[in-house]
């Protein structure tokens, strides 16, 4: 196969996966959230319960007017909701699939992973700045404190993993991990996952957006498809997150049958992370600021540098 | 359950979040898709009241004892000659019978005041408008709604008889029998089965002499 038709497949597989993933994670949570509250949820878009109601909405973003706003820097504006997505193109260009099913495979893939994750406040600080909106401003500031607080729990999370696997290599991570991790490890999975959906600034960690005090907070001057854009990057959040909770902690492709069904395992953790994610919004109240820090830095921080200790008591003992 | 049993387990509150909404999402959803299914209302629901303008006297109780004013009444009088009678009769004529249900509160005061049963409830609530001014409905659109009014429910077997029953009954025992009647008449009713009930005879007109003509 010549070289530019593996990289055609590569990329337009990791585009399908972009762009597919997220809409059946939408949907699910429309559906889900409804029903959890006594609801149907979307029931006419598409004729059955309401499938297409993404897609519907998608078309509708497409037909909004683009504003920038006339006292807006114009574009840091217009970069920010591409700044926004991109990080996480990256990340899932990354993520493997099943055993020698990844679009790129890294040696240091999972450095790459935490550092491009890292993006994600620039662009909010880059839409909050830009918007010249005090509403957008004061999200951004919260968000840029939230994201930088709980990039520490996300990054000693995952090396406690990767010491343990004693690789930053995705495919190799998943490859050296044994069952009796997930006891060996959960610590470090649940800051991790916790950490994860502050990083993706999902409820109950939504300071940032909080649209009762903030109108929508960084997004607030953005329409049409910027404002898509970054609802999107939402989305893909949930996804980047569930899948990087399921390649590091929760064995990737292992189950029964994993050399034919070993994609479908990663695909259904995933699937049950990402439910768990939308579960959490369902039930759980907005997290105050001092409540948000408090469990980053009293919580989350400390019992990820336990972890550590305790990966290095057992890769000792060994 | 006390406060401090709970706040023994940490976390619990958390958990029983969890299972709060999880148990929802088992449960069958309790949204009525309305405009596709038309919604099963209990028969004395109030959706919009009807008017039998043959019933109506114009004695505008209802107009004033409505709380937001709502009811516009307007009539004039006319003369009715009956054959064999000293003077002609006046009768009153219904002109305009307006209610606004833009301000009306569906509070049934209207309803409940009317002596002669000229004003309905009815459960129809479809007559949304686009525009407010098309909310005040005449005697002609009230009218059409005593299409929709549902019968009246049957008579509770255990309550007391109605008033017109109670009536009938104690005018055909005859005048000397009232008073009896009337003290005898919450043990006699429990006993007394529905079907048995009191024949609804009113007597003859001539039976019952009016006291002028009387003198």
């Amino acid at each position: 196969m010549p070289l530019w038709l593996d990289l055609l497949i590569r990329v337009a597989a990791v585009m399908a996966g972009f762009l597919v993933l997220p809409l059946v994670i939408g949907q699910a949570e429309h559906k889900v959230m409804a029903h959890m509250q006594g609801r149907v949820g979307p029931m006419y878009a598409g004729a059955f319960h309401g499938w297409a109601q993404l897609v519907a909405d998608g078309v509708k973003f497409v037909q909004k007017e683009d504003i920038t706003p006339r006292d807006a820097d114009r574009a840091v504006f217009q970069l920010a909701p591409i700044v926004a997505l991109f990080p996480y193109l990256v990340v899932i260009l990354t993520i493997p699939l099943g055993p020698g099913l990844v679009a790129q495979s890294l040696d240091i893939g999972l450095f790459l992973v935490l550092a491009v994750l890292g993006i994600g406040v620039v662009a909010v600080l880059m839409s909050a700045w830009s918007s010249a909106n005090k509403y957008s401003l004061l999200g951004g500031v919260r968000g840029a404190a939230q994201l930088l607080g709980y990039e520490l729990p996300l990054v000693l999370a995952a090396a406690s993993v990767a010491m343990a696997a004693g690789t930053l290599s995705l495919p190799g991570i998943v490859e050296a991990w044994q069952p009796w991790w997930l006891i060996w490890q959960a610590p470090a999975a649940l800051v991790f996952f916790i950490a994860g959906l502050a990083e993706i600034r999902r409820p109950p960690f939504d300071m940032p957006i909080a649209d009762s005090e903030l109108v929508f907070g960084y997004m607030t001057e953005y329409t049409g498809l910027r404002f898509a854009f970054f609802l999107l990057a939402e989305y893909v959040g949930i996804v980047v997150i569930a899948a990087l909770t399921t390649v590091l902690f929760l064995g990737g492709w292992h189950g029964p049958f994993e050399e034919t069904f070993g994609w479908l395992w990663t695909l259904l953790k995933i699937g049950a992370l990402s439910f768990v994610i939308i579960w959490l919004r369902v039930t759980y109240p907005r997290l105050r600021e001092d409540q948000l820090q408090r469990l980053c830095w009293l919580v989350l921080v400390p019992v990820s540098l336990a972890q550590l200790v305790l990966t290095v008591a057992v890769k000792s003992l060994l | 359950m006390s406060e401090n049993g709970e706040r023994n387990v940490p976390g619990k509150g958390l958990l029983d979040g969890l299972a709060v909404t999880l148990k929802t999402l088992t449960r069958r959803s309790t949204t009525q898709q309305y405009p596709d299914v038309q919604p099963d209302l209990p028969p004395r629901s109030r959706g919009v009241i009807a008017l039998s303008e043959e019933n109506c006297t114009v004695c505008m109780l209802c107009a004033r004892e409505c709380p937001d004013w709502c009811i516009y009444i307007d009539s004039h009088k006319e003369e009715v000659v009956v054959p064999g009678a000293a003077r002609a009769r006046q009768r009153n004529v219904l002109d305009k019978f307006d209610i606004d249900f833009s301000l009306c509160m569906y509070c049934g005061i209207c309803i409940e005041v009317c002596p002669f049963d000229a004003l309905h409830w009815t459960p129809e609530f479809e007559y949304a408008e686009t525009d407010v001014l098309s909310l005040l409905h005449d005697k002609d659109r009230l009218g059409e709604w005593m299409r929709t009014v549902p019968p009246p429910p049957v008579h509770d077997v255990l309550g007391e008889p109605s008033k017109e029953e109670a009536t009938a009954a104690r005018k055909a025992a005859g005048p000397g029998a009232a008073t009896a009647a009337k003290t005898a008449r919450p043990g006699g009713v429990r006993t007394r089965p529905p079907a048995t009930a009191p024949p609804a005879v009113p007597p003859p007109p001539a039976a019952e002499p009016a006291p002028e003509t009387d003198k």
